[in-house]
């Protein structure tokens, strides 16, 4: 697939994105997407939800075409952006409210605030929740839908790291009972291989997929088993030689 | 805690017997709320902070009743007594009351068409990009114009006052209102759309349940500025044209020179306003309760 965007202010000037950028995932499959800054993983998300267009290739989910975003392919961001207007509750059930089918479902709310251990916080405002809080809350927003697809776009970047090592068991747990297919894009490489089955190496300018590493650890995962340790090596020998070279500018 | 005894005892000549019992009972319901407070730490801490302004004003009518009553430095009849403008209020009441409902009923009519209007273009102008390429130029245009500089019009195209009343209100309520409509709904972060788009959101839940809320904190300042607007358009329609309402009757006093009356009617223009503007920070405090914390105005 292959996506250029215009320039700000120069509509002579296009800058490709992604080029020749191509992949599968396996239903079910928990895949991460690393690299430097400005290499397409956030774009490439975006279009995965169909929040941009494609300008030549194509994606499929299953045997469809993606055309424009749909409840079947969920969007995690950094920012949890919870609708702040709304109590935890009321934003978990967003989806099933913008569906129509909140009357049909309505026990579901019940069993994601559960399961993700915010009952008592049913009737909070966002603001009252902390950062990690607040991306269980918008986890479990965008799983309730039980879309085919989750996308997250570095969903635990903003967290501390102790926070953000519980949200990843936590990830782990809702991504094991729902079965979805989850796409994470993550600057952590610890955290590619502790929670990944594949992790797709990209380069940028135009971003690309230059190196795939399959992770068949079993879990739980020890974070510094040899094995583990042997991976983050190859990884991180594999990242230094591309940030050497000169297509690469500093993130 | 003192103070409240003082706001009684420092009275003047009283020329009045209304007057007097005013005092009185300004002067009981501070004893006894005193006397009360010993029970309740509630009353107590609502006193402790409650009473400095009070007495205050206690401080400011009992000067302003020397200096008029007492000495008669200003000249009468512009400067009556504290005594004899609570004279000419009882006098009045009937009438006093009686204008203050049609302003009322005035000021709600036409406050709610132009809300209702505006909310309605605001969303439009706001949100489609057809409607903002023709909306705005006239709202840009229109909206700016003062709506007493349309009184002339307005009296020759509308079959009654009271009905022109009630648009020059609305025209002067839309037009605020509109434009922060329009900026809150033109300014909704696009990650909530976003987001709520792939939670499979039409366009009508991202019209009504995402950008209106989002930009319910801009339209609220919208309503404040329309309301501020709408008091002087009511008060200038009132007085050239409708024959009732308090701005009629502030008009009608002056005339007859009773200046007793005027000030009468200023104090219920005072305590009637920021009644109503009191009634809109209870609503936005409520419909905006997702705020707290973050807004301070």
């Amino acid at each position: 697939m292959e996506k250029s965007f215009v320039a700000p202010g120069d509509a002579a000037v296009r800058t490709l994105a992604l080029s020749d950028v191509s992949f599968a995932v396996e239903a079910g499959e928990l895949v991460s997407i690393i690299g430097p800054s400005g290499c397409g993983k956030s774009t490439l998300l975006r279009l995965l939800a169909g929040l941009e267009t494609l300008d030549a290739g194509e994606l499929l989910v299953g045997n469809d075409p993606i055309a424009g975003p749909s409840a079947e392919r969920g969007l995690v961001f950094q920012d949890p952006n919870l609708f702040p207007w709304l109590t935890v509750r009321g934003n978990i059930q967003a989806g099933l409210v913008a569906r129509g089918v909140l009357h049909d479902k309505r026990h579901k709310v019940d069993d994601f605030m559960r399961l993700i251990d915010l009952e008592g916080f049913a009737n909070a405002y966002p603001h009252h929740l902390s950062g990690g809080m607040a991306q269980r809350v918008a986890l479990a927003r965008a799983l309730i839908n039980h879309p085919r697809v989750l996308c997250m776009d570095e969903p635990l970047g903003a967290l501390d790291a102790f926070t953000r090592m519980n949200l990843q068991d936590e990830v782990l747990r809702l991504w094991q009972m729902n079965r979805t297919t989850m796409l994470l894009v993550t600057h952590d490489i610890d955290e590619a291989i502790y929670m990944s089955d594949r992790i797709l190496i990209m380069t940028p300018r135009p971003g690309r997929i230059d190196k795939t590493v399959s992770v068949t650890l079993q879990r739980p995962r020890q974070r510094n088993s040899p094995e583990f340790l042997q991976i983050r090596g190859a990884i991180l020998e594999h990242l230094h030689f591309a940030s050497k070279a000169p297509a690469v500018e500093p993130a | 805690m003192g103070v409240h005894a003082v706001v009684s005892r420092q009275e003047p000549a009283p020329q009045t017997h209304s007057y007097w019992i005013f005092l009185e009972t300004v002067l009981a319901i501070s004893v006894g709320l005193s006397l009360l407070q010993r029970w309740s730490k509630g009353l107590r801490r609502w006193m402790g902070h409650m009473f400095p302004i009070i007495a205050a004003a206690g401080v400011l009518v009992t000067l302003w009743a020397v200096i008029t009553s007492g000495f008669r430095w200003l000249p009468l009849p512009y400067f009556p007594g504290p005594a004899a403008i609570l004279q000419s209020m009882i006098e009045d009441r009937a009438l006093l009351f009686d204008s203050t409902w049609h302003s009322l009923l005035l000021l709600l009519g036409g406050y709610t068409v132009g809300v209702a209007t505006a909310l309605v273009t605001g969303v439009c102008i706001g949100w489609f990009d057809q409607a903002r390429y023709w909306g705005m130029p006239a709202l840009k245009l229109i909206g700016p114009i003062p709506a007493t500089a349309w009184i002339p019009l307005a009296m020759v195209l509308s079959p009654s006052q009271v009905v022109s009343a009630v648009g020059l209100i609305a025209l002067s309520v839309w037009f605020p209102v509109t434009m922060l409509t329009v900026s809150g709904i033109a300014n909704t972060r696009t990650s909530y759309l976003d987001v709520a788009r792939t939670l499979g959101a039409g366009r009508r839940y991202l019209i009504f349940r995402v950008a209106v809320p989002a930009a319910m904190p801009s339209i609220f300042i919208g309503l404040f500025m329309g309301l501020g607007t709408s008091f002087l358009t009511l008060v200038v329609a009132e007085t050239v044209g409708v024959n009732s309402g308090l701005g009629w009757y502030l008009s009608w006093a002056q005339g007859w020179a009773e200046y007793g009356k005027v000030y009468a009617a200023l104090i219920i223009m005072a305590a009637f306003f920021s009644t109503i503007i009191t009634v809109l920070f209870k609503v936005r405090d409520r419909v905006l309760g997702w705020q707290k914390g973050v807004i301070k105005w």
